[in-house]
């Protein structure tokens, strides 16, 4: 219950925190929140020989709506995105999913890219990025690059961030108007984490569907884009026939994880069940 | 002078003690801090069965600020065994050193210790131990560990089986064969983990008087005092016990855990404070689980659905050793109690109770009696499900009648139930839920394919274990009595000392009620005093629900001694003879006279400045009494609950859930609601969330954080209402009965019951604990792949 020790730098710019983070990328751990990392750190299931303390960088803070895209800060906090009217107003499904994510105390210190970067299988915000077809903006010393939602999440607790790259901001380009997304999730009893969880976008044109995306968590290895619903839907009417035969094909698509609260068979048919509900929600 | 509200027994007093909680006042041994104090870590054996080659201290023992590292084989002969408080006749006890010598049975067993100077650098070195272990065969499950080819825990220990107990009445055999049908279940009761807000923690300090004060989170900290002295070797009237605040007990803090003997053993090796505090992690592998049964049960009916007879073979696993009270909680605490609350005559139960690979098992909230209430609760249901009978109905003719109290179940001689009025609880609880309107609902919406369901379950069971000459008959070596002390100071106000002790359950205020009623005197003018062995006299402690019937009573009698030797002081001040004197409202007078009457606190002074006692009267209002029971008061209950069941995702919401308790007298209604409802939560997280779960192979603990552990939130349980009804106990003086068991008795089978109610359109009769979501969608799955659909 007490961690290795360890070295603890404050990072006072973003430069300084790569600058860190290139000298020892193995060794070098970066914290926010800590929500994560503070356990791990405490069964030593990890012992990095230096933690660098990002919270005070100021250029990775912060929501900005702007005209074409919105931008959120990697170091702003679950609760911040619940709070932020101007967010809100144009992406309602934060204040939604982050009501979603654990306690206020929680969500008072978590951050949005503590959760991405730590890629749990089950976290809220990958399925979130993913339906809202976001850009995760990482940099290095090299500069930087932006990278897909739904090609950042690769595996198990691991993503596209090379060792000495540092998450930035999440870029979503602005959705038409009358899109409409929504973030379902079936919670563990004991993490609250999902078992299952569904985020999803739809934009109705002439009764049929233009635009849907779908992110699911905590069914697979990683966060996903639900693809094969999606293209499966394009062009059609969202009737209650079309979605659930979508749902069902994305479900069979599905390598599911299973685990001894869980199995696979029963995460493939909460996938099915939660994108049907989702999507036939969000039609209506 | 406030004014004084007399009665206070009935009164929903808010507690006395809250503000100091919730300002964060309450002080607890984490929070205990002495100059020189050392801290132990323990080093636990990553294996569930191991021989244990070599234990390498070197490395520790070179650490930075190391004082002293120890394996099992250095404290052997100095310290221990542990051996079990309650042990049954006829039961093998296994050997159970400290820490472990030559051999590791449970995953999370100590193998060794460090004493540090800073609390991480006795993590540190911990981590340095080195220990070669030669692994061996696990078992953790019972029904594998008395097969014939199961690994072996205990030499003295054949088969795996410490204890075998029988209870029989009547003819089970005779009823079978009279009966329509037999009908058999097979009842799983989920091994849990009690989890406390507080986990354990020990600070043990050597005092400049040669004395032992040892802090610890105890329920029973008299019973403590004797266990540390005895298998530590320090004479008792040395030692100390102090419980400071407890955050939450559930029967887990009251047992005898090898910390608790380290700690005094090295201050007083080191002439230093020793602490060591539990994390949440050590606490799910080192403090006892609760519960893990397997249950056969055979039920005799004829098609109306009178139940002739029952037979149940129980498998009680309490992991690795007999922990303190494991040997009476399968066989007596739970198969005495197995017909409920129902007329059956037939009867005919054998438990036993099996030594496995885990964490050892011994009491949480209920004990036995849980288990009991879910094997007559499961039956009845069942043979209303079987026969397609109505579930209440099923209940009302089965019930143990009003005219039939005091109540011998099966005609034994072991179990008595002292009175209750179980169709009035049903009635009651029926009312409060409207039963009719629901049902109605539930039939209408089950057409809609929306699947709610309604369930019953009925309890009763006795607690305060007495008396204290009983309690020899079953190997259970402690009394059943409590001590009281009320001492009046010189202006009149009371401080009480009781033998009970509160781990959050509010005894500051429920006892000041009872002693304000008999003193006549205003509650603001009683103090309570528990949990230090050198300020209160003696005690057994708070578990079994016997807190309120056995201290209460206590502290009655006692408060009633103080009034009779006031009466005699007020008799010789006013000159007059006693028996004309009437105690009210807190003032002596001698009706039909124009004597002034004398106020209490009048009498206190004289009774310490003594100046005009009576003759043969001492100086002093100071009052001990030792309470022994006559018998065991047994409540009772009915509980409803309403809910609905998404076939889809198997998740179940609980719509509604209404408790009707007897617990006898109310001494305070508020309080005795918050005990239900606590209760009740945590029954419903054993029916629905809660489950320990190993390795079957390996023997390794796989909830073995809150991450996997799924201790209910305020998210997970409903709005409860809980009502009462008043059938005073005629086994103590106050009228009380035992109340901090109920809802964790009644609840599990209550919501297994609206659970199965719910999915019977399925065609699904069983499903063990708890109800998670994936197995509730496994059995719909399979219950509609069997239908062909």
């Amino acid at each position: 219950m007490i961690p290795a020790p360890f070295d603890y730098v404050r990072a006072g710019s973003l430069a300084e925190a790569i600058d860190f983070l290139r000298r020892d990328p193995d060794g070098t751990k970066l914290v926010a929140g800590g929500h994560t990392l503070i356990p791990t750190l405490k069964l030593r299931l990890a012992s990095p020989a230096l933690l660098v303390d990002i919270r005070g960088v100021a250029e990775m803070k912060g929501i900005l709506v702007g005209e074409d895209s919105i931008s959120i800060g990697v170091l702003t906090t679950h609760a911040e995105l619940l709070a932020s009217h101007a967010l809100h107003q144009v992406l309602p499904i934060f204040r939604q999913a982050a009501n979603l994510i654990a306690d206020p105390q929680v969500r008072n210190r978590g951050t949005i890219g503590g959760s991405l970067a730590n890629a749990d299988p089950a976290a809220d915000w990958p399925a979130i990025v993913i339906a809202l077809k976001a850009e995760l903006e990482v940099a290095s010393a090299s500069g930087s690059r932006r990278v897909a939602a739904n090609d950042f999440f690769v595996d198990i607790f691991s993503t596209a961030l090379e060792p000495d790259e540092v998450l930035v901001a999440i870029h979503i380009p602005r959705p038409a108007a009358d899109t409409r997304f929504s973030y379902r999730k079936i919670r563990h009893p004991a993490s609250g984490y999902a078992v299952v969880g569904v985020a999803a976008g739809v934009r109705v044109n002439v009764g049929v569907a233009a635009d849907v995306s779908i992110g699911v968590t905590g069914a697979a290895g990683h966060a996903f884009a639900g693809d094969v619903a999606a293209k499966f839907l394009a062009g059609k009417a969202l009737s209650q026939g079309n979605i659930g035969e979508a749902a069902r094909l994305q479900s069979a698509a599905t390598e599911c994880l299973s685990d001894r609260y869980a199995s696979a068979e029963y995460r493939a048919s909460l996938v099915r069940t939660e994108i049907t509900r989702a999507l036939l929600a969000l039609a209506a | 002078m406030n004014a004084t509200v007399l009665p206070y027994i009935g009164q929903p007093l808010k507690r006395r003690e809250d503000f100091k909680f919730l300002t964060g006042k309450g002080r607890y041994v984490d929070d205990i801090r002495l100059p020189g104090m050392l801290h132990m870590a323990i080093a636990r054996s990553p294996h569930a069965h191991a021989i244990i080659k070599n234990v390498d201290l070197g490395a520790a023992k070179a650490a930075p600020g190391v004082r002293l590292a120890l394996s099992g084989q250095d404290l052997q002969g100095k310290i221990g065994p542990i051996v079990p408080n309650w042990v049954m006749p006829g039961t093998k006890v296994p050997f159970r050193p400290v820490v472990a010598i030559d051999r590791v049975r449970f995953v999370g067993e100590c193998v060794a210790l460090v004493v540090a100077e800073t609390q991480a650098q006795a993590y540190d070195a911990v981590g340095l131990i080195d220990v070669d272990y030669e692994m061996l065969p696990a078992v953790i499950d019972e029904e594998a560990a008395i097969g014939p080819d199961a690994p072996q825990l205990h030499d003295n220990v054949p088969g795996n089986i410490t204890t075998v107990y029988k209870v029989r009445g009547g003819d089970y055999a005779m009823a079978a064969r009279e009966a329509d049908q037999v009908l058999k279940l097979r009842l799983v009761n989920n091994r849990l983990i009690p989890t406390c807000m507080e986990t354990r923690s020990v600070v043990a300090a050597p005092e400049p008087d040669g004395t032992l004060t040892v802090y610890m989170p105890s329920q029973v900290p008299h019973m403590h005092r004797r266990w540390i002295a005895e298998t530590v070797g320090i004479p008792e009237h040395l030692l100390r016990v102090v419980a400071p605040d407890i955050g939450g007990g559930f029967g887990a803090k009251m047992h005898l855990y090898p910390e608790e003997l380290l700690c005094p053993h090295l201050a007083r090796e080191l002439g230093a404070p020793v602490k060591w505090w539990e994390s949440r992690s050590e606490s799910h592998q080192s403090t006892n689980h609760g519960r893990a049964h397997t249950e056969n049960i055979e039920v005799a009916i004829k098609n109306d659905g009178i139940i002739l007879g029952l037979k149940v073979e129980t498998l009680g696993n309490v992991g690795a050793y007999l922990s303190n009270m494991a040997s009476g909680g399968p066989t007596v605490n739970t198969v005495n109690f197995g017909t409920g609350n129902y007329r059956i005559a037939n009867y005919e139960a054998t438990s036993r109770v099996v030594v496995t690979n885990t964490v050892p098992v011994d009491a949480y909230r209920g004990y036995g009696r849980p288990e009991g209430a879910y094997i007559a609760e499961r039956a009845i249901d069942a043979v209303a499900r079987h026969l397609n009978l109505d579930q209440v109905e099923i209940r009302r003719k089965n019930f143990i009648q009003l005219a039939d109290f005091p109540y011998r179940p099966y005609g034994g001689m072991a179990v008595i139930y002292d009175s209750g009025n179980y169709q009035g609880l049903l009635d009651k609880a029926l009312a409060a839920f409207n039963y009719d309107a629901r049902r109605n609902e539930r039939d209408t919406l089950r057409r809609n394919g929306i699947y709610r369901g309604i369930g019953v379950a009925a309890y009763t069971h006795m607690c305060g274990m007495a008396p204290s000459r009983r309690l020899a008959l079953i190997g259970f070596d402690r009394g059943g009595w409590e001590s009281a002390r009320v001492a009046i100071d010189s202006s009149g106000r009371a401080t009480v000392y009781s033998g009970s002790m509160s781990q959050g359950h509010g005894h500051v205020t429920s006892l000041s009620q009872i002693a304000a009623d008999v003193l006549q005197i205003p509650i603001e003018s009683i103090d309570v005093i528990q949990g230090d062995t050198r300020q209160v006299q003696a005690g057994h402690g708070t578990f079994n629900s016997r807190s309120m019937a056995v201290g209460g009573s206590s502290l009655h009698v006692c408060s009633q001694r103080i009034v009779a030797k006031a009466k005699k002081m007020a008799a010789g001040m006013l000159e007059v003879d006693e028996k004309d004197i009437a105690y009210a409202a807190g003032r002596f007078s001698v009706p039909g006279t124009d004597i002034a009457p004398l106020a209490f606190g009048k009498v206190a002074r004289m009774a310490y400045v003594g100046h005009k006692l009576p003759d043969g009267v001492t100086p002093g209002l100071d009052e001990t009494v030792f309470y022994d029971p006559t018998g065991m008061s047994a409540p009772s209950g009915v509980h409803l609950a309403y809910v609905e069941v998404d076939p889809e995702t198997g998740i179940v919401d609980i719509i509604d859930y209404v408790a009707v308790d007897d617990v006898g007298t109310l001494i305070n209604p508020l309080l005795a609601a918050g005990q239900i409802h606590g209760g009740v939560v945590q029954g419903i997280a054993q029916a629905l969330y809660e489950e320990v779960s190993y390795d079957p192979d390996s023997g390794q603990l796989l909830t073995g954080s809150l991450l996997d552990y799924a201790v209910p939130r305020a998210e997970h349980v409903p709005s409860i209402t809980s009502l009462f009804q008043e059938t005073p106990s005629p086994t103590n003086p106050i009228g009380v009965k035992g109340i901090g068991e109920s809802g964790s008795i009644a609840a599990p089978p209550c919501m297994v019951h609206a659970v199965l109610d719910a999915l019977s359109p399925f065609g699904i009769s069983h499903l063990d604990m708890p109800l998670t979501p994936p197995r509730i969608w496994a059995a719909v799955q399979s219950a509609r792949n069997g239908a062909g659909q």
